[in-house]
């Protein structure tokens, strides 16, 4: 039997007064593409935090690897949802995405030519590669999106924790940008969680789902998970699943559920972005 | 060419060129993280502290300096300890900075032999700089920019991406609190030259057009540096022509400078070539 890539024991999270996540337990294999889909507040960025070893579980265990999760691992590649927006910084893309690199040490920033080739390849692997020059004050909530998502690739991470990588992405480009993770996923045989607000766009790519909600966490293939006992379950309210020409659509009372979920967070992003 | 070296026949304009050009540079390159962190209003803040600090000194019969020092370096730590929430809080901060001014003017009540001192500290007194301030000006300066050099790296990501950077290991509290304590040296520093109300003309108005002049790194310390000296060697030079106070002239240099960066084209702003793609849509 092989090491599990993540690996939760009856895991319970508590931030602040509530539970977060109680008494979960399930394991992705090495090289698993998981859509990590769930409502706002159901953990989502919590159980990223608890893999990266910045949220000790008060219960439970927590394995990354067959180890106990450590801060700065280096072989786990983090997209975080980006809360802090700075006013009008005009640093350009390139020194945005070196100071990640070994951002962690003291002293000096320096760039190797080996640095510089890192950045290049990952930039060009997600099609970026005139962002490098370009300052952040003038990138779209897009373009931004796709340089973190170049910068969470780089050293080529075993684990891959892409928390909302879509947000704010277009049509075209979200597509772009699953591709590219699904091809690191395959050809690197990395382990991946992308957690997204709608389950269709990951539907041909993704292995498994973890739909979290309610405290619990379901992790299994899409027939098994998106259906209409379990989803019940974990809204925590009546929920119809329906399946149409490939879609499958989860509503509450008569309403796409993701699709209120989506334009709420729109909300929030506005509210954070601008 | 004469009229150049009219000025440097006096020894407190030497005197004043070396201060200025020390406290320049530590500004510019100081302030550029305080405006790449978006934390202007706190170097704001412990410069009205760090009146506070100096008055008290005074009071006490000790040099201002220290007081400054002493005062700016503390509050600058506990910000930092409070968190970046409560220490980018602009209410509580104002709060404070007020207080810190009363503080200031109940201490000078008491010390009233002295009314010059209240100007010289709130708008500076480049002129009446001597040789042993100098040595520690530059002495406090080396410690502010070593300092500042050691945490450069983990500040920059910090800075830039505080969610990753708290992921890698960053010990985000350590840093900002130790960024807070350079910035309270530097505007130590800066109120010696231009007086605790004017630090900005050092410390945010040169890194702010750099900010607006370059996309890298290196070159916006570069440019941020080299205008506060340029803006304080200029400014020191026209007060000693025209006779108006030396703040104010070093505070319309700065403003000019800002103004100025503000109206140029931007840099970096498009990719070469994406007119051509514009016009063909």
């Amino acid at each position: 039997m092989t090491t599990s890539a993540v690996d939760l024991t009856h895991v319970t999270i508590r931030v602040g007064a509530r539970d977060v996540l109680k008494d979960v337990s399930f394991a992705i294999r090495p090289g698993e593409f998981i859509g990590v889909l769930g409502p706002n507040g159901s953990g989502k960025t919590t159980l990223m935090r608890a893999i990266l070893g910045l949220l000790p579980p008060s219960e439970g265990q927590v394995r990354v690897f067959g180890g106990a999760p450590q801060r700065g691992d280096v072989s786990i590649g983090y997209l975080p949802q980006v809360r802090t927006v700075l006013p009008d910084l005009r640093v350009r893309g390139l020194d945005f995405i070196a100071s990640s690199l070994n951002g962690e040490r003291w002293g000096l920033p320096r760039l190797s030519r080996a640095d510089h080739a890192m950045i290049d390849e990952t930039l060009a692997l997600v099609g970026a590669h005139e962002l490098a020059r370009r300052p952040l004050a003038e990138m779209s909530g897009g373009e931004r999106q796709r340089l973190l998502l170049a910068q969470a690739l780089i050293g080529k991470p075993q684990l891959l924790l892409l928390d909302e990588p879509l947000i704010s992405l277009d049509a075209r480009h979200q597509e772009v940008a699953i591709e590219v993770v699904r091809r690191v996923c395959r050809e690197r045989g990395t382990t991946v969680l992308f957690s997204a607000h709608e389950l269709n766009q990951l539907i041909g790519t993704l292995d498994r789902v973890l739909y979290l909600g309610n405290g619990q966490a379901v992790l299994g293939t899409v027939d098994e998970v998106i259906t209409t006992p379990v989803l019940s379950r974990l809204f925590g309210t009546s929920i119809h699943v329906v399946r149409a020409d490939g879609h499958i659509f989860v509503m509450a009372r008569g309403r796409d559920v993701e699709h209120v979920d989506h334009l709420h967070n729109n909300e929030h992003g506005h509210a954070h972005h601008h | 060419m004469r009229i150049i070296t009219d000025m440097f026949a006096y020894d407190f304009m030497n005197n004043a060129f070396s201060a200025a050009g020390i406290v320049a540079v530590v500004s510019g390159l100081v302030g550029y993280f305080l405006v790449m962190r978006g934390q202007t209003f706190a170097g704001h803040a412990l410069s009205h502290i760090g009146f506070a600090g100096a008055t008290g000194a005074t009071l006490l019969g000790l040099a201002p300096l220290w007081g400054l020092v002493g005062f700016t370096l503390g509050a600058g730590i506990v910000m930092g300890l409070l968190g970046e929430r409560i220490s980018n809080r602009d209410v509580a901060i104002g709060v404070v900075l007020a207080l810190a001014l009363g503080f200031g003017l109940l201490f000078l009540h008491y010390y009233t032999a002295f009314a010059t001192q209240a100007t010289a500290l709130l708008f500076g007194n480049v002129l009446a700089v001597d040789r042993a301030t100098i040595v520690t000006l530059a002495a406090l300066g080396l410690v502010t920019l070593a300092a500042l050099a050691a945490i450069m790296r983990p500040l920059i990501f910090a800075s830039l991406q505080p969610e990753l950077a708290e992921a890698k290991g960053v010990p985000l509290r350590f840093v900002s609190t130790a960024f807070l304590a350079i910035v309270a040296l530097a505007v130590s520093e800066c109120a010696q030259i231009v007086g605790v109300l004017l630090v900005f003309t050092l410390m945010v108005g040169p890194p702010a057009a750099a900010q607006r002049l370059t996309t890298g790194v290196w070159s916006g310390l570069a440019v941020a540096a080299l205008l506060a000296l340029v803006e304080s060697w200029f400014g020191l030079s026209l007060a000693f022509y025209s006779d108006w106070p030396v703040s104010f002239c070093i505070a319309i240099l700065s403003a000019a400078g800002y103004f100025a960066a503000l109206a140029m084209p931007l840099r970096g702003a498009r990719p070469a070539g994406a007119g051509v793609i514009e016009g063909a849509a």
